[in-house]
């Protein structure tokens, strides 16, 4: 057939596109995880993986169980909702030996996080612009972080 | 942080996101989609007028396709992980789909249509040449000599096939990027099914000038006498595509104002000042009611060729800039105000960054600098009988 031998040229593209795309399957094949698809559109194997990582945070429950003096005076201020982990970091190594000290907050830099105003905080949220307010102080020196509002008789 | 903050902004709304380099992706995106729009009148439609643009369409929408995806790359950062898009895709993501219609569009459409229409200059050219460029040609003739006019019909026919896939494949790789931005529904700027039908006849209008534009400029650069038949003929098609693109956004518009919904007076508000220079001033004055004006009067009066070409170029300028600020006043607009529609926040581009101005310069001109290559290897006119070039 003429049209067959005219077009040669024709089959030839069409044998190279076939052989990318057998490319790209084989090369999909050995790159893809094989448990991928296993439960859902991710690796099936990543839930193992990450249950063996090591734990880090202990949870504020531990915390409570000996530092109970900070944990009433939490409880009256601002900051009762604020778990300990939040400002102080994962603690899970000092909860299992007390001895591993966890490191020491630098205030000044920390409360700005939560506290540096911002037009898109709603306004009754204490925000401050750390500069004017403070001058970069720690803010500990007037505030107690674990209850931090300023009574008329000086920092609680 | 709150620079530029005016009135309320929810915290994930101060920063903008999505920079100058997702208002690229539009645009040139719209120019593949253009150019090859102008390619298929003379392919598909037989307006044999404008057929010595074809091939330097074809070549500026390979160009301009193959830079389409750098500003994705740059702003996700990452580009390994774009393979991932192909190996793994995720049905229900449209960014992952539209992975696939760019590869269609690149691979099944723009590749075999010019690979079918050079390949008589490549087998002639695999002959000709000497050295590296020899292998070159060699390369892309697949092995096959043959160009007798058989199977040169045969090229035509299945060119001509291509092309007429080609034209809904266009529409569908820029229909699909205005889908992308008509389909976030939390977002009332974008929200519209509007969308991918003016991104489809914007990318046709930018598309159409930037051939004209290169066209005229490659001539003069050739030192050739520019064929006024075939630029009055572009001229006219981006005229009438430019009422179109233009009469569908006041539809958009019209039909916003009309239902006046709950976001309205927010978006109202920031089109009259934060928008107001780049949308109304840049976007529909200077960029599109100031170059329909100017194509309209080549087509009432009987001018001079100079005038004509002057006019061409000032309209073919103007308009590339108001197709950009469009993109612009979709992207980075959808982006300024609260959706609380309290406050607006503002975008202020980088210089030197990963994303900023002098990137998005570079990518703007990249696809030029391939044109070049492209055209240096495949020039798109013809040949004399000496193998010189016409003079």
């Amino acid at each position: 057939m003429s049209v067959f031998k005219e077009s040669g040229h024709l089959f030839r593209l069409a044998a190279l596109y076939a052989v990318g795309t057998l490319t790209f399957l084989f090369i999909r094949g050995v790159l893809v995880p094989k448990s991928f698809g296993q439960y859902g559109h991710y690796r099936g194997n990543a839930i193992t993986e990450i249950a063996a990582h090591p734990i880090h945070f202990a949870g504020h429950q531990a915390c409570d169980t000996c530092h109970t003096d900070v944990q009433q005076l939490k409880q009256s201020g601002m900051h009762a909702r604020v778990n300990c982990e939040g400002c102080h970091g994962p603690l899970a190594k000092h909860a299992d030996d007390p001895s591993v000290q966890p490191a020491k907050l630098d205030t000044a830099k920390l409360c700005v996080r939560c506290h540096a105003a911002s037009a898109a905080k709603p306004r009754g949220f204490p925000q401050v612009a750390a500069l004017d307010h403070s001058n970069g102080l720690p803010c500990e020196t007037c505030h107690k972080p674990h209850s931090p509002a300023i009574s008329a008789g000086g920092a609680k | 942080m709150t620079t530029g903050v005016e009135g309320y902004m929810y915290p994930n709304e101060i920063t903008l996101y999505w920079s100058v380099l997702i208002v690229l992706y539009p645009y040139i995106t719209g120019l593949v989609a253009g150019a090859f729009i102008l390619a298929s009148l003379e392919r598909v439609f037989r307006v044999e007028a404008v057929k010595p643009t074809y091939r330097l369409a074809l070549l500026t929408a390979l160009s301009f396709l193959l830079v389409a995806p750098l500003p994705l790359q740059l702003h996700l950062g990452h580009p390994e992980r774009s393979l991932e898009m192909y190996f793994t895709p995720h049905r229900t993501s449209a960014m992952a789909m539209f992975g696939f219609v760019y590869l269609w569009y690149l691979m099944a459409v723009l590749t075999v249509e010019i690979w079918l229409d050079y390949r008589h200059d490549i087998v002639v050219m695999a002959q000709s040449s000497t050295g590296m460029k020899r292998w070159f040609y060699k390369v892309l003739t697949l092995g096959s000599n043959n160009i007798s006019d058989r199977a040169l019909a045969i090229d035509e026919r299945v060119g001509w096939v291509i092309t007429l896939i080609g034209i809904p494949s266009a529409f569908m790789l820029h229909g699909y990027v205005g889908f992308i931005f008509g389909s976030i529904k939390a977002n009332p700027w974008w929200s519209s099914p509007m969308m991918p039908v003016v991104f489809i006849f914007s990318a046709m209008v930018s598309g159409i000038a930037a051939v004209m534009l290169l066209y005229m400029l490659v001539t003069r650069l050739r030192k050739q006498k520019i064929d006024m038949l075939c630029v009055d003929t572009i001229a006219r098609y981006l005229f009438y595509m430019f009422i179109v693109d233009f009469s569908l956004e006041m539809l958009d518009l019209i039909h916003r104002i009309y239902e006046a919904d709950e976001s309205f007076r927010s978006l109202n508000f920031m089109v009259h000042t934060k928008l107001y220079f780049s949308q109304i001033v840049l976007q529909i004055c200077i960029g599109t009611l100031v170059p329909i004006a100017l194509l309209g009067l080549t087509q009432v009066l009987q001018l001079h060729e100079i005038v004509r070409k002057r006019i061409y170029v000032a309209a073919g300028c103007l308009t590339m800039m108001g197709i950009f600020a469009m993109r612009w006043n979709v992207v980075i607009g959808g982006q300024l105000f609260s959706k609380s529609f309290l406050g607006y926040t503002t975008y202020k581009m980088a210089l030197v960054t990963r994303e900023g101005l002098l990137m998005s310069i570079a990518l703007t001109i990249l696809p030029l600098f391939i044109l070049w290559a492209l055209v240096k290897l495949l020039p798109p006119w013809p040949k004399t009988a000496k193998g010189e070039l016409p003079a």
